[in-house]
C-alpha cells in the first residue's frame, strides 16, 4: 500500500477527483493548505501597510492505494492537475505500513 | 500585571481627587438653574468680552447645537412635529453608526483573534458614554457654566433634573423649538461615538478595563468641555433680543466666530488627536512592522462603512435640529462629498500602486464623511465635491507616508482620517461657506428683529480671511485641549490599572484572553 500525497492548485480539485475516480481510487482526504515552491507570493497593500505574502493557497489530497494502482493514480493526478504554469504542484508517494477499516476491522488491502 | 497594592491605592486616590476637583469647581461658581423656557443667560449683559463686540464676532454662526432653553416668550412654544420626528430618527441613525457601524468597520480591520475585543471595546465604551451623558455629561456640556462658562457648563441639569417632556430648546431658526429630551438624546449619541472612535488607535493591545475607565474619565476632561466650547450659545431668539452691541455669552470657540455644523472639531479632531496620544502612550503592537497584520475581513469593514454612511445622515442632517432646506443641504453634502472622497482615494491608489482597493474605497468614504461633517450645512454641493476630492490625498499621505516615517502604531488610522480629515474639513468650512462659492453663508441673528419680524434674519458679512482665522483658532483649541487632556487621562490609567494587556494575552488574542470567546471556530 502506498500513500499518495498531492499538492495541487485549488481550482483543479474537481478535475483531479474525477480523474482519480476513473483510475479506480475510491477514497480521498482533502485539506486546504498554503505553501510555496517556485511560485512566489504576492505583495498585499492595506492602506499604506505593505505585506509580502509568501504563501499561496493550495489543496492537499491524500489517498492510500494498493501498490498495483499507484502508477495509474499518479498519472491521473498529473494529467488532471497540470496547467503548464509555475505552481501546478507536486506528488509524493510514501509507503504505508498498515491500514484498518474502523467499522469492520478489516486490515491491509481489504481496508482500502 | 502584578502591581503592589500601595501603587494601586495611590493611583485610585489620585483618580478620585481629579474627579472630585472636577465636580467641586462648578459648584464654587454660581450657576443659574435653567428653567424651562427661561430667559437667555443673564451673563450676556455681564462683563462684555473684547472679542465679542467686534462686528464679525457677533455674526452668530449656526453652530451645531442650540444651548439654553428657549427665550421667555409669552406662550410656551410648541415643537413642530416634523422637526421632532426627524430628530428622533436622526438619533437612531447615529446609534446605528456606532453599533454596529463603527464596531464592524474597526472589527474587520483587525486580526481574527481580536475581532470580538474590537466589537466589545466600541460597544461598551458607547454604552458607558450614554449613561454618563444623562447623569452629568449633558449638564457639563450644555448648561450655563457661570464663571467658567467659556470652557464648560454647570450642574443645573445634573441627572437631567428639571427636564420634562414639555421642556424645549432652541434650534437655528427664531421661534422654532424642539423638545429638550430630543436634543439630549441626540447629543448623547455624539458623546458616545466620539469616545468609541478613540479606541481604534489602540486596537489589539489595549486592556478592556482601561477602555471602560477611559469611557468615564475622558469625556469629563475632554469631550464635555470641547462640546461646550464649540456649541454652547444662547440660541437665535435670545441673540435676536439682545441690545445692540451686547456681548453674547457662549463657549470659547463659538465666541471666536468659528462654525462647526455637526462636529468636525468636537468629534473628529478631538477623537483623532486623543487617539494619537493614546497610541503613543500605549506603544505599538508586538510584532508591528515585522509580522504581517492584514485586516481579517474587509467584507465586514465595508458593511461597517456602509452603516456609517447611512447613519451619518442622522449625524450631519440631524445637526440642523430642524427638518428643512438646511437639513436637505447637509444630506446632499453628506452624499456628494463622501462619494467624491471615495473616488478620489481609489484614484490615488490606482496612480500610485496600480490597483484600486476596497479598503481604499471604504477609507475614502469615511474620510469624506469626516471632512464634510463641519461643512455639512454650510458648504454648497459643488464645494462639498471639491472637499471630498481633496481630503483623500491628504489623508492617504498621513496614513502611509507620515505614519510609516514616524513609525507610530495608530492601528486603524483614527488620527490619519479623523484628525487630519477633520482639520482639513474644519478649515475648508471657513472657505466653502462663502456665498460666492455656493455656500449657505452665516446667519447673523442680531439682525433678526431689525425689521420687526423676528423670523427674517440677514446673512452676516462674510470675510474669508476672518472666518478661516476663526476656524483655525477653534482647531487649535481643540487640538491643545484634547491633546493635553487625553494625555492626562491615558497616563492616569496607565499608572493605576494599567493600559496595556499582558504580552501573552496580546499574543494569544484579546478575544480569548480578555473575553473568553472566539469570534470564529474554524
Amino acid at each position: 500500500m502506498k500513500l499518495i500525497t498531492a499538492i495541487v492548485k485549488p481550482f483543479k480539485l474537481d478535475d483531479v477527483r474525477e480523474a482519480l475516480t476513473r483510475a479506480g481510487v475510491e477514497g480521498l482526504t482533502v485539506s486546504e493548505v498554503k505553501g510555496y515552491g517556485r511560485q512566489k507570493g504576492q505583495t498585499e497593500i492595506y492602506r499604506g501597510a505593505e505585506y509580502a505574502v509568501n504563501f499561496v493557497p493550495k489543496v492537499k489530497l491524500e489517498a492510500v492505494v494498493d501498490d498495483g494502482g499507484v502508477a495509474a493514480a499518479v498519472e491521473a493526478i498529473k494529467t488532471a492537475a497540470a496547467t503548464g504554469k509555475i505552481g501546478d504542484g507536486k506528488i509524493f508517494v510514501l509507503p504505508v505500513e498498515q491500514a484498518v477499516r474502523i467499522r469492520t476491522g478489516e486490515t491491509g488491502s481489504a481496508a482500502l | 500585571m502584578k502591581q503592589s497594592w500601595t501603587r494601586r491605592l495611590t493611583g485610585f486616590v489620585l483618580a478620585a481627587a481629579t474627579v472630585g476637583l472636577l465636580a467641586v469647581t462648578p459648584l464654587a461658581a454660581p450657576t443659574a438653574r435653567a428653567q424651562d423656557n427661561a430667559a437667555a443667560p443673564v451673563a450676556a449683559t455681564a462683563a462684555p468680552d473684547a472679542n465679542v463686540t467686534a462686528p464679525d464676532a457677533n455674526a452668530t454662526a449656526p453652530a451645531a447645537a442650540a444651548a439654553a432653553p428657549a427665550t421667555a416668550a409669552p406662550a410656551a412654544p410648541v415643537p413642530d412635529k416634523g422637526d421632532t420626528g426627524w430628530m428622533l430618527i436622526s438619533t437612531a441613525l447615529v446609534l446605528l453608526m456606532t453599533i454596529p457601524g463603527l464596531a464592524l468597520f474597526y472589527g474587520g480591520l483587525v486580526r481574527q483573534k481580536n475581532m470580538l475585543s474590537m466589537l466589545m471595546q466600541v460597544s461598551t465604551v458607547t454604552v458607558i458614554g450614554m449613561i454618563a451623558w444623562v447623569l452629568w455629561g449633558y449638564s457639563l456640556a450644555f448648561t450655563d457654566g457661570g464663571g467658567h462658562d467659556k470652557y464648560f457648563g454647570g450642574l443645573s441639569r445634573l441627572f437631567l433634573m428639571g427636564v420634562t417632556p414639555a421642556s424645549t430648546v432652541a434650534t437655528f431658526s427664531t421661534g422654532v423649538f424642539i423638545p429638550e429630551l430630543v436634543f439630549i438624546v441626540f447629543q448623547m449619541t455624539f458623546a458616545a461615538i466620539t469616545a468609541a472612535l478613540v479606541v481604534g488607535s489602540m486596537a489589539e493591545r489595549v486592556k478592556f478595563s482601561a477602555c471602560c475607565v477611559f469611557a468615564v474619565i475622558w469625556p469629563l476632561l475632554v469631550y464635555y468641555p470641547i462640546a461646550h466650547m464649540v456649541w454652547w450659545w444662547p440660541g437665535p431668539d435670545a441673540v435676536a433680543h439682545l441690545p445692540a452691541g451686547a456681548a453674547i455669552a457662549s463657549g470659547l470657540s463659538w465666541g471666536f466666530g468659528a462654525i462647526d455644523f455637526a462636529g468636525g472639531t468636537v468629534v473628529h479632531i478631538n477623537a483623532g488627536i486623543a487617539a494619537l496620544v493614546g497610541c503613543l502612550i500605549l506603544g505599538p503592537r508586538a510584532g508591528y512592522k515585522k509580522e504581517p497584520m492584514p485586516p481579517h475581513s474587509l467584507t465586514l469593514t465595508l458593511v461597517g462603512a456602509g452603516l456609517l454612511w447611512v447613519g451619518w445622515f442622522g449625524f450631519n442632517a440631524g445637526s440642523n435640529l430642524e427638518s428643512n432646506g438646511y437639513a436637505a443641504l447637509a444630506m446632499m453634502n453628506t452624499f456628494v462629498a463622501t462619494a467624491a472622497a471615495g473616488l478620489s482615494w481609489i484614484l490615488v491608489e490606482r496612480i500610485t500602486h496600480g490597483k484600486a482597493s476596497m479598503l481604499g474605497l471604504a477609507s475614502g468614504l469615511v474620510a469624506g464623511l469626516v471632512a464634510v461633517t463641519p461643512a455639512a450645512g454650510f458648504a454648497g454641493p459643488m464645494g462639498a465635491i471639491v472637499l471630498g476630492l481633496l481630503v483623500s490625498p491628504i489623508c492617504i499621505f498621513f496614513c502611509s507616508v507620515v505614519k510609516n516615517a514616524l513609525k507610530y502604531d495608530d492601528s486603524l488610522d483614527v488620527f490619519g482620517i479623523h484628525c487630519i480629515g477633520g482639520i482639513f474639513g474644519a478649515i475648508a468650512t471657513g472657505v466653502l461657506v462663502d456665498p460666492a462659492l455656493g455656500g449657505a453663508g452665516i446667519v447673523d441673528y442680531t439682525t433678526c428683529l431689525k425689521d420687526g419680524d423676528i423670523s427674517t434674519c440677514d446673512t452676516a458679512t462674510y470675510v474669508m480671511a476672518t472666518q478661516v482665522m476663526a476656524q483655525i483658532k477653534a482647531v487649535l483649541v481643540t487640538l491643545v485641549w484634547s491633546g493635553v487632556g487625553s494625555a492626562i487621562v491615558f497616563f492616569l490609567i496607565k499608572f493605576t490599572i494599567g493600559l496595556r494587556a499582558d504580552p501573552e494575552a496580546e499574543e494569544e488574542g484579546l478575544d480569548i484572553s480578555e473575553h473568553g470567546e472566539r469570534a470564529y471556530h474554524s
